[in-house]
């Protein structure tokens, strides 16, 4: 397997590119999850709907379609963003329903007591649900968030195949051409997917054991 | 909460079971196609999709009318690899979808169509003597070897570039045409009259194609770092502006200017030779010599240029001298 080692640098690159587009739609993914599990449990109906409305389309549409809609198509209607922009945003869009419904999942382990009691003290929704409900329902998330902070890792080869963003996908997809070896390439590229993902799963289960309540 | 939970559990149950039921017709439809093909020969390998082959009817009476009347073809010698294609029944041929005038899965039709396509069809006819004992399935630019080296594919015919990194791995007949590498810009645009005006440019082409590095060879300030999996995809990409040009073998740009109504125009200026060969397993011999002796028997009969004319040729441009075959 020569065609790895005589490359390292090229797959070291790719390998931050993908974490930095990783961290970077992670962030926004959690921002957007938070405000659709927000709407999820809001009392309002039209808040509820359009949180419903925003998880199901996002999780009846493949990411790859997604993709190749949000680069391709946004430019017919006038607006460009760069590839790298544009993976961030496709990538936190996708999971950021992936995350409501996470975070949904978990404020629903909190006893409806909890969220009453606060309310009977006089507490406002937002109050409810930061001081006393997510709080609690975060121990629980630790684990499911963890997934899919890790599957995001690995969708993010999507942005290499639809947007021509340059991460290990990428390089992989090029150095392959330059040796024309592209099996053992591939190689390459599993392997540092799996350095990268495998010790991620191990520290979210140390983690969601740590934490994790006894009730 | 919990009852509108329910709901929608039950209502993703439904989805999936009618998808599994979607799934369940399409694979039964798929067996009884392949056991129809299997009453006229060895294990027709359903292998998905694209299956634009033959299994219509009588095909072993077929096989020997073809020996005889092939005083002129070469001839399919018994126990070499060419004849173990032969015994298989149909030929795999790895070739391109998307590539205009060469390789075109035609989206109305579902018909296959373009000069490579041709091509893979007269080594079909000189195998079995019958053209539509063949089966093309897409080869795009990056799975070409692994095609070729798992079996997958018998050949590989789809603007295959010969160059000395791919003879590493695999080996070429033909060549069979010689295309040259040109830029494809907006009609508008004249500031791109050759290569080194690609410098400071952000160039497309795709994964996989030796296109880019040529660029990066004769124009290393250009921006090369836009790839995608197919060339329709950089063409949109210049019409959005995202690139000021895409490059690759003039043959296939010239497909797009075709196709896009006078936005779009080809700067004719070419900077390499492309000899474009057939893709074998490396070290068949056998099989290489027998391509070989159908592409020169082509030349030789004018059916090279009947299907030159057929396909290329629609696009206005005139058959050359074919090029003469390397038996390296």
């Amino acid at each position: 397997m020569n065609v790895i080692a005589d490359n390292l640098d090229s797959y070291l690159g790719g390998i931050a590119v993908t974490l930095w587009l990783s961290a970077l739609s992670f962030v926004l993914a959690v921002a957007i999850g938070g405000m659709v599990a927000a709407f999820r449990v809001s009392p309002l109906r039209l808040l509820r709907t359009l949180g419903a409305v925003y998880v199901e389309v996002f999780f009846s549409l493949p990411l790859l379609v997604w993709a190749l809609l949000f680069f391709f198509g946004l430019p017919k209607v006038g607006l460009i963003y760069p590839p790298f922009t544009s993976a961030v945003i496709v990538l936190g869009t996708f999971t950021g329903a992936l995350v409501g419904e996470a975070l949904r999942s978990g404020i629903n382990t909190v006893p409806p007591g909890q969220g009453e009691a606060a309310r009977a003290v006089g507490l406002r929704f937002w109050q409810v649900l930061g001081l006393v409900v997510l709080p609690q329902a975060l121990r629980t998330m630790i684990g499911p968030l963890g997934s899919i902070l890790l599957a995001l890792v690995r969708n993010s080869a999507v942005a290499a195949i639809a947007m021509s963003v340059d991460d290990l996908m990428w390089r992989s997809d090029q150095l392959a051409t330059s040796t024309a070896q592209p099996v053992g390439v591939l190689t390459g590229t599993f392997v540092a997917y799996l350095i990268l993902t495998v010790p991620g799963t191990w520290l979210v289960n140390t983690l969601a054991r740590r934490y994790r309540f006894t009730r | 909460m919990k009852k509108r939970t329910a709901k929608l559990f039950s209502r993703l149950l439904v989805v999936i079971a009618l998808a599994t039921a979607a799934a369940a017709c399409g694979s039964d439809t798929d067996s009884t196609s392949a056991g129809t093909d299997g009453t006229n020969g060895t294990g027709a390998t359903a292998a998905g999709g694209a299956t634009t082959s033959s299994a219509s009817g009588s095909g072993s009476s077929e096989a020997s009318a073809g020996s005889e009347a092939g005083g002129e073809a070469p001839a399919v010698e018994p126990g070499t690899s060419v004849a173990a294609i032969k015994d298989k029944g149909t030929i795999t041929i790895g070739v391109k979808y998307d590539v205009p005038l060469f390789g075109l899965k035609n989206p109305t039709t579902g018909d296959i169509e373009g000069f490579d396509i041709e091509i893979g069809r007269l080594i079909t006819e000189a195998i079995f003597g019958d053209d539509t004992k063949v089966e093309f399935v897409e080869a795009v630019s990056k799975n070409r070897e692994p095609f070729i080296q798992d079996g997958k594919v018998d050949l590989v015919i789809s603007t295959y570039t010969i160059n000395d990194t791919r003879k590493e791995v695999v080996d070429f007949a033909g060549p069979y045409y010689v295309a040259g590498q040109d830029i494809l810009v907006k009609a508008d645009d004249d500031s791109i009259k050759g290569v080194e005006d690609l410098n400071g440019k952000k160039v497309c082409s795709v994964t996989g194609s030796t296109s880019l590095t040529n660029v990066q060879e004769k124009a290393p300030q250009a921006d090369v770092s836009v790839v995608f999996d197919k060339y329709s995809l950089c063409v949109e990409a210049l019409n959005d502006g995202r690139v000021q040009a895409v490059t690759t073998d003039n043959i296939i740009l010239l497909g797009f200017v075709a196709d896009s109504d006078g936005e779009l125009k080809l700067v004719g200026n070419p900077f390499t030779t492309e000899p474009y060969g057939i893709g074998l397993k490396k070290g068949d011999t056998e099989l290489r010599d027998f391509v070989n002796d159908v592409l020169d028997q082509s030349y030789a009969d004018g059916t090279w240029k009947e299907a030159f004319d057929e396909t290329v040729g629609v696009s206005g441009e005139e058959a050359p001298t074919p090029p003469p075959v390397d038996r390296y």
